[in-house]
């Protein structure tokens, strides 16, 4: 096993090389100058080179390469281009919002989702089942933003059961009066999609050897789906939801942005709009390391959980 | 069994095997064994129907005349749809128009300097008769801000969205392809180094790729949208093919091939490209849907389809400030076109999937 962990870390350093190069390769060379867009429409050919030698982009293409890589290495990604701030307080300061909205959807998305997923497996095939997969199929192609406007619209708006938007500084407060709305709209987006997937795995598992050994002992159906199946089912759903965990990290772009919540999500789409460029490139390999640990953690995750599996 | 229902072939002499082979009957192909299993699932056909009509009515705008007009004024603002024109619309849209004030006439002993201009311009903006009476109070879906038709601009918006969605997946479907195949066929160094792009590509998260490339082209426009969601969309459809040429590279059709002097490119793309072709087909589908959804959000964030562009993403950014003050009718008409058209779509995926599947028991 430890040499399986220890082969994997070493697989990740190309594909990290490579994250670190499309990165350079996307922002010093497709991205064009950005010290016009630093200096401002009005601007001297002065103002523009003083921004060049701060940034290091008079230097050629390997030197500016190699200040990328040592500000990955380093975790120093400078700051922000437009408000001055550093890019490490940013994820700092924005990280709490986003885990308070994002933690509680993915918990209770997955467990709604697992449910229902049993559910319609236990009746495959009735009316109740097609019908259901039907809906969700309409409901998945129902955009999120939509959502989003009808839920803040009716919900908060009209009603008045929510606030419209809004964050404090207080933990509680937060997961009381304002994360709520955006949670319940992530859901109604996420559990279609998230019961499609967790049924496919449960019926996986309904057609195997060991389910018709149970049912011929004379065990309860209830405790067949719920025990013996649900056991094995939940192996592919645990390396699903910890691919998702890094997620986490992200936010959710849209509802931080309509609900005005700080996260990271409604950061990075603002760094997007003012073409934020360290903020950005700190993001794509934060979390494209965190990627990798996450999926190697999920298959060591599979391991322990079915000794079938063999790592190679 | 075929044998049992052809008693004739029996008393030939020259043997089963032959007359078989002479009057039997012809096993049908893959397409047309697919086409007979689709043509029994009443939902795939349904779906199957609702997409065809919308990529007829797409074409339609795209080559004829239909919906061309959709920038012209052609009601007053927000005018609300024909069939919600009850009472309580009706009070609402009178209360709605209050007498607006532009600005304070001038005292009449301060001379004017654009005065004559002024009524110039007038004259030509409003040749004499022509009122505003003259447009339309209420329309089929209603009107935008700007009196606008709401239909004409959901079908204009759709193909916008469709054309989008459907060459964005064009492209991504081809990179796959033809990175998997070639990946596949191949092998050895060619393999490892698509690998390590498909590991670099699939480390970092769908939409944060999306939003970096954005962020770097910061150009609007239809064809950058094809650009970023082509660029990142081909992960999934190379690992598939990828592994479908792994699997068919030593079957014995292609040996055969081989052996009768077949190059490798013929044997890729002539022989095992048709058994492949249905994963491809599936997964374009599956591809379309995701782009359509990723335009909508893109353009409504502001990095797609620019302001005099329409498209369902940014009827929904307007849409939004529509439903503030109660013009509910754009955000109606946006989300049923694109409901329909992507829930037919799905639909219609999981259809071919069945039924290019022979391991699906039916």
């Amino acid at each position: 096993m430890s040499a399986y962990i220890f082969r994997r870390i070493w697989q990740m350093i190309p594909t990290l090389a490579g994250v670190i190069l499309l990165v350079f390769f996307l922002f010093n060379w497709i991205g064009g100058d950005p010290a016009y867009v630093l200096a401002g429409l009005f601007s001297n050919q002065e103002q523009i080179d003083s921004i060049r030698a701060e940034l290091g982009l008079d230097q050629p293409l390997t030197v500016q390469l190699w200040i990328f890589v040592k500000q990955v290495a380093t975790f120093n990604f400078g700051n922000s281009w437009t408000t001055g701030e550093s890019v490490a307080n940013i994820f700092a300061t924005r990280l709490p919002a986003s885990l308070t909205l994002m933690a509680p959807l993915l918990i209770i998305e997955t467990l709604i989702a697992l449910v229902l997923a049993v559910g319609l497996a236990w009746v495959r095939g009735s009316s109740v089942d097609r019908g259901t997969m039907v809906v969700f199929t309409a409901l998945m192609s129902v955009s999120i933003l939509v959502f989003i406007i009808l839920g803040q619209y009716v919900l908060a708006y009209r009603l008045g059961w929510f606030p419209v938007q809004g964050w404090s500084e207080d933990y509680w407060k937060n997961i009381s009066t304002y994360a709520p709305l955006p949670i319940l709209l992530g859901l109604a987006v996420s559990i279609a999609p998230n019961t499609r997937l967790f049924r496919s795995f449960v019926l996986d598992e309904v057609d195997q050897d060991y389910v018709r050994t149970a049912r011929a002992k004379g065990l309860s159906e209830p405790r067949v789906m719920f025990v013996h199946v649900l056991r094995n089912a939940l192996i592919p759903v645990i390396t699903f939801v910890i691919s998702n965990l890094p997620g986490l990290l992200l936010g959710a772009f849209l509802l931080e942005r309509f609900f005005g919540i700080p996260g990271v999500g409604r950061e990075i789409i603002l760094a997007v709009e003012r073409s934020d460029f360290p903020v950005i490139k700190a993001v794509t390999v934060y979390v494209a390391m965190a990627t990798m640990i996450f999926n190697l953690i999920g298959d060591v995750l599979y391991r322990l959980t079915d000794p079938r599996v063999q790592l190679r | 069994m075929n044998m049992q229902s052809h008693p004739a072939s029996l008393q030939n002499s020259s043997g089963p095997l032959a007359s078989l082979m002479e009057n039997g009957p012809v096993s049908e192909g893959a397409w047309a064994l697919a086409w007979r299993r689709f043509k029994s699932d009443r939902v795939g056909v349904w779906s199957g129907i609702t997409v065809a009509l919308s990529l007829a009515l797409v074409f339609s705008t795209l080559f004829g005349s239909l919906a061309s007009d959709w920038e012209k004024e052609v009601a007053i603002s927000n005018a609300p749809p024909t069939w919600a024109m009850s009472g309580f619309q009706g009070d609402d849209a009178n209360k709605a128009i209050p007498e607006i004030v532009l600005y304070e006439p001038t005292p009449t002993d301060v001379a004017d300097p654009i005065a004559a201009q002024w009524e110039l311009a007038q004259k030509a903006v409003k040749p004499a008769g022509d009122k505003v009476n003259a447009l339309a109070t209420h329309l089929p879906m209603g009107s935008d801000k700007w009196g606008r038709d709401v239909l004409a601009k959901t079908i204009k918006g759709a193909e916008t969205s469709i054309l989008v969605g459907l060459a964005a997946a064009l492209m991504a479907t081809l990179l796959g392809s033809v990175l998997g195949a070639v990946s596949g066929w191949y092998g050895g160094i060619v393999d490892d180094l698509s690998n390590w792009l498909y590991n670099v590509f699939h480390s970092i998260p769908g939409i944060l790729l999306i939003l970096a490339i954005a962020a770097v082209l910061n150009t609007k426009g239809t064809m950058a949208v094809v650009l970023i969601l082509g660029t990142t969309g081909w992960t999934g459809t190379y690992r598939l093919i990828r592994g479908e040429y792994l699997k068919h590279r030593n079957r014995e059709y292609v040996r055969a091939a081989d052996a009768i002097g077949a190059s490798n490119n013929r044997r890729m793309f002539v022989h095992i490209l048709p058994n492949v072709s249905h994963v491809i087909l599936v997964q374009f589908s599956l591809l379309t849907v995701s782009c359509i959804k990723a335009e909508v959000i893109l353009s409504f964030l502001g990095f797609g389809v620019p302001v005099d562009g329409v498209s369902w993403g940014t009827m929904l950014t307007e849409a939004q400030n529509d439903l503030l003050v109660g013009k509910w009718w754009q955000l109606l008409s946006a989300t049923a076109a694109m409901s329909i058209f992507v829930t037919g779509l799905s639909l219609l995926t999981d259809s071919l999937r069945d039924a290019l599947d022979p391991k699906v028991i039916h």
